[in-house]
């Protein structure tokens, strides 16, 4: 397949490697911000071709993963009215909320409908005008311009019947709450391709700035991977710190313009709550006071929802790169994608499910 | 849009408690992965236990006069009705025929029961109906028996079909998931993934035109044929299984599960339609994962691989044919897969379905 094949070519690949093995002298930790990064490193072994004293840990860029509980619970509650049609993504459907998750309310008879695009909602809402349809708008800022899309044309429509429970998180600050934690580790950034498709690199100018780290924008191939971190390797034994963009073929500086103008008119920043990981100030997207009749957390009455969340996994260290997902004593045994404990054992963008679906046989060794 | 810098940052451990045991049935029950496993091995292999059951084949072998008969039975949900390629009713012979065919059976006779919902069209009925018997005749099977019922509206999703099929197996063949040893072949009979995407693509909202189609035929006939090189004396297949719901691995896993070996594939021996790997990619799944309706996969011993594969790729539905994978000591119960940069990854059976990521 063009345009995939020679990412994926095990020669260069393999180049790439050794290249990595000649620069490095000294040991490095790297994070790559993105689940879809980390599901490319497990599945194909990027990190057994790594020399050891490159230590990849991976960061919270797993949308799924980082969506508040009550989040979840609100969504839950929502889709058990019988006047509401949830649509939803359909990596959302079996994340764990505090007593039940959005497959299970669909077995108890809630209208669950899972949506390729958002747009999909609009049109499910148009086509049941007496039901009141909510889309679950979740993700970093991949997903925001389509979700933004999907407001604005039901704003445009009058569509009174439209609502979205939004959760959107953005990536910068979230690298910044990192790098000014006292538990930090992370020397480089591998930042998230597609987030910076949509945001250009212009973002991350300042990170590199005001914490003198290397940021390299990666793709999501295994040359793009190998290829990012021997630009992070380089910059480190050089004892530089710069903004580089191994994406070339998607990112550019100032990114998709057109996305950017469509996020600004139906969201804006506000603070946020990161599961597993807390509170961020202004790291987050809602809808703007313009589109509030479209804000499901303004249309319902859903009151405060307190979650109570007992420590029972480490999935908070997991998602700071604190700690790998085989460290945690559930993994595999008590916390499977079948009975997770946490949300980063359901995503198909999850660490642990990536350690679990890809290296467990590595693990048993 | 521009983000202040944070000040100061509270971070909160936190994780939810473990949900409650599962008390209703739900989608992934269905889907042919660990949830529907769980649900045989915990609710019907206790009711129902006996020797044929128990070995969790796709079909039952029983004797009777002398005489080994295979009997399976199969129930057919598929939304939408009409896809390219095929149809409820060219399925629901199709597949019946394959659970069989997989026992190394000739097929002989088939059952087919139809779950009509009230208000359905009946020149749809009609059609798949013809279609039905159309591929019961191009099989040589006969359909001798049946049974009609219809639910309420709203009771049911248009069209529900389930067929039974009979058929004999020839003396000497003997294949069973339990049967694979360290040292045999993966041969899989062509290109994977068709059937689930081809049905995927037409799925309302799924805004991408393709070409793709159902692989969904009728396998004896290159059953038959595999079966023909490998004599009584050396019986040189030892499993045989149609990677339908749950796709390759969940099939795979299967056999590694019952038979105490390990799996490995090689990544770059799966042979995968351009346009199947592109709606893949998109869609962000993987197609060992995904539904196949025309394919097998065989187990067959070091010896007689080459000879299988050979009849195989004779046989206009083995034509792709591939040597996939080998059978290991290591890693038992598991199924990796050599990438092709030369590590190793696991193919993990999954709970449910796949779902599509969100981005």
């Amino acid at each position: 397949m063009k345009y995939l094949d020679e990412y994926r070519d095990h020669r260069i690949a393999r180049a790439l490697a050794a290249e990595i093995v000649q620069a490095t002298t000294r040991p490095w930790v790297l994070m790559e911000i993105c689940g879809g990064q980390t599901h490319t490193i497990m599945r194909y072994g990027i990190d057994e071709l790594l020399p050891r004293n490159i230590e990849i840990v991976h960061g919270p860029g797993c949308p799924v993963c980082v969506t508040p509980l009550e989040t979840v619970d609100k969504a839950i509650a929502l889709a058990l009215r019988p006047d509401v049609i949830l649509v939803s993504y359909g990596d959302m459907l079996r994340v764990p909320g505090s007593h039940s998750d959005l497959f299970r309310a669909k077995a108890q008879g809630a209208d669950v409908r899972i949506a390729y695009s958002p747009t999909e909602a609009v049109k499910i809402a148009r086509a049941n005008p007496e039901r009141k349809v909510v889309f679950l708008a979740i993700g970093f800022e991949t997903t925001a311009p389509a979700n933004a899309m999907a407001a604005w044309q039901a704003k445009r429509e009058g569509l009174a019947n439209f609502s979205m429970l939004v959760s959107h998180v953005l990536v910068p600050p979230a690298i910044r709450a990192l790098m000014v934690s006292s538990s930090n580790r992370v020397q480089g950034f591998i930042a998230p391709g597609h987030v910076c498709t949509v945001m250009g690199c212009k973002e991350y100018e300042s990170l590199v700035h005001d914490f003198r780290v290397p940021i390299v924008v990666g793709g999501f191939e295994p040359v793009d991977i190998l290829e990012a971190v021997l630009m992070l390797v380089r910059q480190l034994e050089a004892g530089e710190a710069k903004l580089e963009n191994q994406y070339v073929r998607s990112v550019s500086y100032q990114g998709n313009i057109p996305a950017q103008e469509i996020m600004a008119e139906v969201f804006e920043i506000a603070d946020q709550k990161w599961r597993g990981i807390g509170p961020i100030p202004q790291s987050g997207l809602r809808l703007s006071s313009e589109y509030a009749a479209y804000d499901a957390d303004r249309v319902f009455d859903l009151g405060e929802i307190t979650v109570d969340e007992p420590a029972e996994c480490i999935s908070a260290q997991v998602l700071q790169g604190l700690k790998k997902p085989t460290d945690c004593p559930a993994f595999g045994m008590r916390c499977t994608p079948e009975n997770p404990l946490g949300a980063p054992m359901v995503s198909s963008e999850g660490a642990c499910a990536a350690y679990y679906h890809y290296r467990r046989h590595a693990v048993a060794k | 849009m521009s983000t202040k810098t944070p000040v100061d940052i509270n971070l909160q451990f936190s994780c939810p408690t473990p949900l409650p045991a599962r008390d209703t049935i739900l989608l992934g029950h269905g889907s042919g992965g660990k949830l529907s496993a769980e649900l045989i091995r915990d609710i019907f292999l206790p009711a129902f236990q006996n020797p044929s059951l128990a070995r969790l084949d796709d079909q039952a072998i029983v004797n009777v006069n002398g005489q080994r008969l295979a009997i399976t039975t199969d129930s057919f949900v598929v939304k939408p009705l009409f896809f390219p390629g095929g149809d409820i009713g060219s399925l629901a012979v199709h597949g019946t025929i394959n659970d069989l065919a997989m026992g190394g059976a000739t097929p002989l006779f088939l059952s087919a029961a139809f779950i009509i919902e009230e208000g359905f069209s009946m020149d749809e009925l009609r059609r798949v109906v013809n279609s039905l018997r159309r591929a019961a005749a191009e099989a040589g099977v006969h359909v001798v028996t049946g049974d009609t019922k219809v639910v309420e509206k709203g009771k049911g999703d248009g069209l529900f079909i389930n067929t039974t099929g009979i058929g004999l197996v020839p003396e000497g063949v003997d294949l069973s998931a339990d049967r694979a040893r360290p040292g045999d072949k993966v041969l899989l009979s062509g290109s994977i993934g068709d059937h689930g995407i081809a049905i995927l693509a037409q799925r309302e909202g799924l805004e991408f035109e393709t070409t793709i189609q159902s692989d969904s035929a009728a396998l004896h006939a290159l059953v038959a044929r595999m079966l023909g090189v490998s004599s009584n004396d050396n019986p040189g297949i030892r499993c045989m299984r149609d990677p339908t719901r749950g796709g390759v691995s969940s099939t795979l896993n299967e056999i590694a599960e019952r038979s105490q070996v390990g799996i490995e594939l090689e990544e770059s021996s799966l042979p995968i339609h351009e346009e199947v790997r592109g709606a893949c990619e998109l869609l962000g799944l993987d197609p060992l994962y995904v539904a196949n309706e025309g394919k097998l996969l065989a187990i067959v011993a070091p010896e007689a691989a080459d000879a299988v594969l050979g009849a195989m790729r004779g046989h206009p539905l083995g034509a792709e044919a591939q040597i996939i994978g080998t059978v290991q000591i290591e890693n038992p119960g598991l199924v990796t897969m050599r990438t092709p940069l030369g590590t190793t990854r696991v193919v993990d059976m999954l709970a449910g379905d796949q779902l599509p990521r969100i981005c």
